[in-house]
């Protein structure tokens, strides 16, 4: 398979999860395994395109296939403007759950560069965080699909003026 | 977190697949139903058939009076195809309220009717909409109706040596209406369902003349309410006749209590989500 624009090749066992061919076999350990049934999203990639969780795959099932994890998002030391939404406007803070968090988001806004405050809600709803309360995250986001609309972005909540 | 060691095949054909089932084999499509259960060590096939790689499975076709949507159609195409939003609209509500955005892209429609989850969201879609199963084998095809498909928890009426490889839905013709609508463990809409129904209404000179409605989350299986679209029949639809027909919600449904919700409540839920059900199948004529 392709990771990260890079041809790799490997013998696996059937049984060899995609999240653990990632970490283990290719120490890319930015993606992370958060919980044991798929339904954090911390493992969460890119796969032909779609983002998938990698811990609900078999790697074999992604033989041929095109893989981006969070790894592969900057581009000549660019931060990809989700990236740099999160930095921006402070999108995680333990950080276990935000590679997961950014690949979805990612996704979302490779769909819909404008979405509400609702559809980005929903369109993280595969994707667990138990530090934020997921109100920076959306602003995180919101800041991404700003940027990548080539618009500007809004200001910070911290900026603005007390009321 | 990891499964028990098995062997793996990915057949090319269909024929090829269904050679290399037997007892300790299960199929694969989407895996988002399977692979937990392995990882979590609850059910251990000696063999999977991964039938991801079969051409030909992903289309959703136009047959005429009907659609068929094949075995490797994800929930995230079921959700948004033409085909489906037109001619099954409570599946392509259902399917869209599957899981999330991630399991969408990967699971299937057919893969979580074959799973038969009492909580799923698609069966009861299927049941309303009168879709029809096709289960394949080396021996043949057969067509198992959707309200004869759900046998208990997690168990269809296929046979171990069967795949399903697709599901046949009749068009919505004129007159006609589906709609899904459901209670998630999350709260709204999110997270496999607490309660839910689906119901398919036929209207003709400002009455019902026909009408299926499909219930799940609150029983022992996803189940066709008989009472409730006999009851509907021959009404104008007022919410008098409503609530009435949804009065009966569980009549034919055997009730289950659940982490989420006692036999008495998931009864009150029944009767509100296909009320519920019915509304909005009315308003999708």
């Amino acid at each position: 398979m392709t990771v990260n624009g890079r041809e790799v090749s490997a013998d696996v066992e059937p049984r060899t999860l995609l999240v653990h061919f990632i970490r283990d076999h290719l120490r890319l350990t930015g993606t992370h395994v958060g919980c044991e049934t798929g339904y954090c999203g911390a493992c969460t990639v890119h796969v032909d395109g779609k983002a998938i969780k990698s811990c609900t795959m078999f790697a074999i099932q992604a033989d041929g296939a095109t893989v981006t994890t969070i790894e592969g998002l900057a581009t000549d030391g660019q931060l990809h403007p989700v990236q740099e939404g999160f930095w921006e406007r402070h999108g995680l803070q333990c950080g276990f759950c935000t590679p997961g968090m950014i690949m979805a988001a990612v996704a979302l806004l490779e769909e819909n560069d404008n979405p509400s405050e609702s559809e980005i809600r929903h369109g993280i709803e595969g994707n667990l965080c138990r530090c934020t309360g997921y109100h920076n995250i959306v602003r995180a986001i919101e800041y991404a699909g700003a940027t990548i609309r080539g618009d500007e972005p809004a200001p910070p909540d911290w900026e603005k003026a007390e009321s | 977190m990891y499964p028990r060691a098995f062997d793996y095949v990915a057949p090319s054909s269909l024929d090829e697949a269904f050679g290399a089932l037997g007892d300790d084999a299960k199929v694969m499509a989407g895996g988002m139903s399977l692979i937990p259960l392995m990882k979590m060590r609850l059910f251990s096939p000696g063999l999977v058939v991964d039938i991801g790689r079969i051409p030909g499975l992903d289309r959703v076709d136009d047959q005429g009076d009907h659609i068929e949507i094949g075995a490797l159609v994800r929930h995230a195409t079921t959700s948004s195809h033409d085909l489906v939003l037109a001619n099954a609209a409570a599946l392509a509500t259902a399917a869209s309220l599957t899981g999330d955005v991630q399991v969408r892209n990967q699971g299937t429609t057919c893969g979580a009717l074959a799973h038969a989850d009492v909580a799923a969201d698609q069966p009861a879609a299927a049941i309303a909409c009168g879709a029809v199963m096709i289960a394949q084998s080396s021996a043949g095809s057969r067509e198992i109706p959707a309200a004869e498909f759900f046998v208990d928890s997690l168990t269809s009426a296929l046979n171990p040596d069967e795949i399903l490889t697709a599901i046949r839905i009749p068009k919505t013709g004129v007159g006609e209406g589906s709609a899904y609508d459901k209670l998630g463990r999350r709260g709204g809409h999110s997270d496999y369902a607490v309660a839910s129904a689906a119901a398919w209404v036929k209207l003709a000179n400002g009455s019902i003349e026909d009408a299926r409605v499909g219930v799940t989350g609150v029983g022992t299986r996803p189940q066709l309410a008989e009472s409730v679209g006999a009851a509907l029949i021959g009404t104008d639809g007022s919410e008098e006749a409503i609530k009435t027909a949804a009065e009966k919600a569980t009549d034919d449904v055997t009730l289950l209590e659940d982490l989420y919700g006692s036999e008495e409540y998931k009864a009150h839920l029944a009767k509100v989500y296909v009320a519920r059900a019915i509304r909005q199948a009315l308003a999708a004529v």
